[in-house]
């Protein structure tokens, strides 16, 4: 509710805004921040989603390789004041491929970054514009979201030395998480 | 499970529906990108794909070579008019030589059946069969696949016919394994003088009155009757194989209502199919060339998903 007004006092009303929310927690927030505008302005904002894993920087690296979503923006991004959403701020790796598929869209009046929970460790000189919560982690913690359309309520939750032990996540969750 | 299970892509025939699956869900993401302002993406920078096409081709190099270009492969097209082939170099000797300038994939198109499986045997690239002789051509009939699931919703147990040169065609039998594969049912149907020796291990319907394939049939897929490998003399004259197995607006009748046409191209117009027909309302034959791309792109991207010893890279 507060990242909607901040990003309606900072844009001066929805007018030019376009929300593209990352997959898939992101999406889930996207169209949560566009109701409440919606609400609040009585304006409809144009909302895509968009999967960033063709622009991975690490397709070379032994990781598993990604489903790819649906990467669907069915507006045009030129000119618009474009708000990126996305759960987890981290390495900032994420938004930056973001940064890179929104640009071969179109060009954007500007970009601007929401997100729920911004957990520090940049990799990259990366900022969000809009923060809904600062937790100070680990770099091996690992945060999960949880969200009322997928999980049936909202939660966050943040696993101790989870990244070291990858079978704790789901051992952890709903014991050790915290609001 | 996004990944294949194999490190190249020889044909279908034994792949597994899992891996078909993967790549037709793969095909719709690209299918997207292929909307954009600029299709292009980074996924495959830094990867060097060379195009071995030593029989001619046109949209299939072409889809091949844009697929790469949008995924931001380094693209190398090589044809033997202009090579050292001319100078009597081998296969083998030509591909370990292209091998050692660091290439990753190759794409490969020969007369001869088994080329794309020989190069696996020497070389760390991940293959692509782009049409071995009379054997397999497994991107055409991942992007037939492709283009009917986008119309149906499913492959499952919807009737399609394939008419043509069964003994020769090399998209009509990858789409025979792919289509069963898949859970679809398949007739073929052609002269008796173009199927194959034992073509009942198929596994398929066979017919030799195209009036009788066709009934109740969801998908037509023409073949192209391959003028340069009918030097046999396996039919009496083209007027004949028009009139018997020339696909025309009468023969539409017999379809269910909601029927496709498709043809893997290039059309002979006027010979196995007509040209109402060909240009059609229900005719797909452009959406297969614009799915094509889609489906090389998503075989691409998979492949290059696996490093030599079977992991993911």
């Amino acid at each position: 509710m507060r990242v909607a007004h901040e990003i309606l006092e900072h844009n001066a009303g929805a007018e030019s805004l376009a929300i593209i929310g990352v997959v898939t927690r992101g999406v889930n927030l996207a169209r949560r921040i566009a109701g409440i505008i919606e609400d609040i302005e009585g304006i409809k904002v144009p909302v895509g989603l968009m999967d960033i894993s063709l622009y991975r920087d690490d397709v070379h690296s032994k990781l598993d390789q990604p489903i790819i979503q649906r990467t669907e923006i069915l507006f045009d991004v030129v000119d618009r004041n474009v708000i990126l959403i996305d759960d987890v701020l981290f390495t900032g790796r994420t938004i930056r491929a973001a940064l890179n598929q929104i640009n071969d869209f179109g060009r954007p009046r500007s970009i601007q970054l929401a997100v729920l929970v911004d957990r520090g460790h940049r990799e990259l000189p990366i900022k969000a514009d809009y923060v809904g919560i600062n937790i100070p982690t680990a770099h091996t913690d690992r945060v999960v979201l949880e969200v009322a359309e997928t999980e049936g309520a909202d939660r966050v939750y943040v696993i101790r030395g989870a990244l070291e032990d990858e079978d704790s996540v789901s051992l952890a969750r709903g014991k050790e998480g915290k609001k | 499970m996004s990944r294949l299970s194999s490190r190249h892509l020889l044909g279908l025939e034994g792949t597994s529906r899992q891996d078909i699956e993967a790549i037709l869900e793969t095909a719709d993401t690209f299918r997207e990108v292929l909307d954009r302002t600029i299709k292009k993406v980074p996924t495959l920078r830094g990867i060097t794909v060379v195009n071995l096409f030593y029989e001619p081709s046109t949209r299939t190099r072409i889809s091949f070579e844009l697929a790469e270009k949008r995924l931001s492969a380094d693209t190398v097209s090589f044809s033997p008019s202009t090579s050292s082939v001319k100078k009597g170099e081998s296969l083998r000797d030509t591909l370990q030589n292209i091998e050692a300038m660091k290439i990753d994939m190759v794409v490969v198109r020969h007369s001869s059946p088994g080329v794309p499986y020989f190069l696996t045997r020497f070389s760390d690239a991940n293959i692509i069969n782009a049409g071995d002789g009379a054997h397999e051509h497994p991107t055409q009939a991942l992007l037939d696949m492709h283009t009917i699931y986008k119309k149906y919703g499913k492959l499952d147990g919807l009737r399609v016919v394939l008419i043509g040169d069964a003994a020769h065609s090399r998209v009509l039998r990858s789409n025979i394994w792919g289509l069963k594969t898949m859970g679809a049912s398949v007739a073929i149907c052609g002269p008796a003088t173009l199927l194959p020796y034992e073509v009942e291990k198929f596994g398929c319907d066979i017919y030799t009155n195209l009036d009788e394939a066709l009934d109740g049939a969801d998908v037509v897929n023409v073949m192209r009757i391959q003028l340069e490998r009918q030097h046999a003399g396996l039919f009496p004259s083209q007027r004949e194989y028009t009139r018997l197995f020339g696909v025309n607006k009468d023969r539409l009748k017999r379809l269910r209502r909601n029927y496709t046409i498709m043809h893997p191209g290039p059309i002979n117009r006027g010979v196995e199919i007509t040209s109402d027909v060909a240009d059609g309302a229900k005719s797909v034959i452009l959406d297969q060339v614009t799915n094509g791309q889609a489906v090389r792109m998503a075989v691409l991207y998979l492949l290059r998903g696996r490093d030599d010893e079977g992991g993911v890279s």
